[in-house]
């Protein structure tokens, strides 16, 4: 059980990892997501075994660590919130750019240029403006 | 009962934060009561700050949970330092902003988003829990999210969303840590951490080390986790730059501080922290050489200021942790300032391209005087605070026999002051450059803020003497932390 969930969270960090290094930016915030559901699941993995009662008051026997569950349970709130802002950022992307790609940097694009990577013209369409 | 103040900034800012929202419709209500519960913030960390000066730690627990399973909050005086200088800054900045005539700063929600951050910064110096940390970051980091993307303007989106995905990655590798951390030692508390680390395998806890690096550093933008900061800030308006060039990568240092002096100390001087330091120094004035744009100029010596304050904490000695903690005091004040100039050369010329300035020292002297005097400390000419910053911090280098990194040190003192000289040359002497370039005059509000943080941050170099002995006792208790742990653990 343990092991399947080790599994898991390693998966998890890869598969969000991958999807962090895409160019759309929706994909990255789906990375970002799951990247935090590994982190999650890693904080409810370090509260040991599974199958334990909860923390009950005149309750017997092991209890399952709740301390760990409480941080998954902020963790959540927050990578949920922060995900809405970025899917927010997302949006305006779109709106001014007419695609959720995240655009060169001006300046990388300029060395790239003086290198000879990248023609002039392509230059002129990034704009100008450092 | 002095405990009872502890936890009184983080929730009055929150508090002032729901109230300012509802006086969206009344600008001038929301802009004063703004300034009013930043003033007893202030007030209110001073008394804090007082109270510890002798070398004292105050706790308190929240909730009635007593440590390490309730949340425990405490002043001591690195963090009461800390909280006093960045919410002077914070002050001043809320006055530019409010002199500020572009509509941006005055859209209804940057008052409150701005008082969120200051609990969250404050949150962040006051606790003792590694989790309460985390979400002390999350509040800063959330609203900086939503400072550098007001305006929504094209480059602000592009670069907004680098500095969004990079912090988003620091915060998950953040949770990760603590989820080691937590299986390791059964515990998030840091003073019970410093306690318990110290039986677990070394090689555990030095890759533990190394991560919380890694998380840290992203925030406080140390080499080779920078490069999104020059990138970043400059794109945010002025006001906005301001602040996070002056407070939000010392919230990152100021947590590199508390966990490798509090929690990965080894014997000696940490290689690894020196290394980086000199490497931090050395790439953030060479990008900075390389630029043209004022504000990017700036940012890029942020970064390599960065660098001076790992190197004293790299020491681990009583010296350079004491520089460490005077610099960090000077940084936040002279960057905060010469951030705010540099917006006012913009506002006043349109344009923060040296290529296109010149000859501003005829057309607006007021403005030439406040970037010479920031531009000195900032490059560490006697006697401003930069100069004691630095000597100090070479002194403590040399004691320990860290040649190198002080080598680098005080070469790239040189190019920094080289760099100053390249934007004085280019935007205040000579003659204009630009013909089309109409030099009007700044904000008055916003010109008294910045003489005001010029003023302010020159008082360091005044008081050198109360702030560096302030500074030697607040190393003290970094190098011997038993005070701290017996303070927060009952």
């Amino acid at each position: 059980m343990t092991v399947s969930l080790v599994v898991a969270v390693a998966v998890l960090y890869g598969v969000g990892t991958y999807l962090l290094l895409q160019r759309h930016l929706t994909r990255v915030v789906i990375g970002l997501a799951v990247i935090s559901h590994g982190a999650n699941l890693l904080l409810l993995l370090v509260g040991g075994p599974a199958g334990r009662s909860p923390i009950v008051n005149g309750g017997t026997g092991e209890y399952s660590d709740p301390l760990p569950q409480a941080l998954a349970m902020t963790a959540i709130v927050i990578s949920f919130a922060v995900t809405a802002l970025l899917l927010a950022f997302a949006f305006r992307s779109w709106q001014i750019t007419g695609s959720d790609e995240v655009e060169d940097d001006v300046e990388d694009r300029r060395i790239a240029g003086q290198a000879g990577h990248v023609h002039d013209d392509e230059l002129d369409s990034v704009g100008t403006e450092a | 009962m002095s405990d009872i103040l502890i936890p009184l900034p983080v929730a009055i800012a929150l508090l002032g934060a729901a109230i300012s929202l509802g006086l969206g419709r009344r600008p001038w209500a929301q802009r004063i009561f703004g300034l009013l519960v930043l003033g007893t913030m202030v007030a209110i960390s001073a008394i804090l700050l007082s109270r510890v000066s002798d070398g004292s730690v105050l706790a308190t627990e929240l909730g009635g949970w007593s440590a390490p399973i309730g949340i425990v909050l405490a002043v001591d005086l690195l963090s009461g330092l800390m909280l006093v200088t960045s919410l002077a800054a914070l002050v001043t900045v809320l006055v530019y902003a409010i002199g500020s005539p572009r509509p941006i700063e005055q859209a209804r929600y940057f008052y409150p988003v701005y008082l969120v951050m200051a609990a969250g910064v404050s949150m962040c110096f006051l606790t003792t829990d590694l989790f309460n940390l985390f979400v002390a970051f999350e509040i800063t980091l959330t609203s900086s999210y939503v400072l550098i993307g007001l305006g929504r303007a094209r480059e602000q989106v592009r670069h907004g969303v680098t500095y969004v995905v990079i912090s988003l990655l620091a915060s998950s590798l953040f949770i990760t840590a603590i989820a080691i951390t937590y299986a390791a030692t059964g515990t998030v508390n840091m003073a019970d951490l410093a306690v318990k680390l110290v039986d677990i395998d070394p090689h555990l806890r030095t890759a533990l080390g190394a991560l919380f690096l890694v998380v840290f550093g992203i925030k406080a933008a140390i080499f080779p986790l920078f490069f999104w900061l020059p990138d970043s800030y400059p794109t945010a308006p002025a006001p906005v730059t301001a602040i996070f060039a002056g407070l939000l990568t010392k919230i990152g240092v100021y947590a590199i501080i508390r966990s490798q002096s509090l929690l990965f100390a080894g014997p000696g001087e940490s290689n690894l922290l020196l290394i980086v330091a000199g490497a931090t120094m050395l790439v953030g004035v060479l990008g900075a050489i390389a630029q043209d744009d004022v504000k990017r100029i700036l940012s890029f010596h942020v970064v390599s200021q960065i660098g001076y304050l790992i190197f004293g904490l790299g020491l681990l000695t009583m010296a350079g942790l004491a520089s460490t903690v005077y610099s960090v005091v000077h940084h936040i004040l002279v960057t905060t300032a010469i951030f705010m100039v540099g917006g006012l050369i913009e506002q006043a010329t349109g344009t923060a391209a040296l290529r296109r300035l010149g000859g501003l020292v005829r057309s607006t002297p007021l403005l030439g005087a406040l970037f010479l005097l920031t531009a000195l400390s900032f490059a560490g000419i006697p006697p401003f605070s930069g100069f004691i910053a630095k000597l100090s911090v070479v002194q403590a280098g040399l004691e320990v026999g860290a040649d190198w990194t002080t080598a680098v040190a005080l070469l790239v003192s040189i190019l920094t002051l080289f760099s100053m000289t390249k934007i004085w040359a280019g935007a205040f002497w000579g003659d204009p450059e630009d013909a089309t370039i109409v030099v009007r005059r700044p904000s008055r509000v916003m010109t008294g803020a910045a003489a005001a943080a010029v003023v302010v941050s020159l008082a360091v170099a005044a008081l050198a003497a109360p702030i560096y002995d302030l500074s030697e006792r607040a190393a003290i208790s970094l190098i011997d932390p038993a005070l701290y742990v017996e303070a927060v653990l009952p």
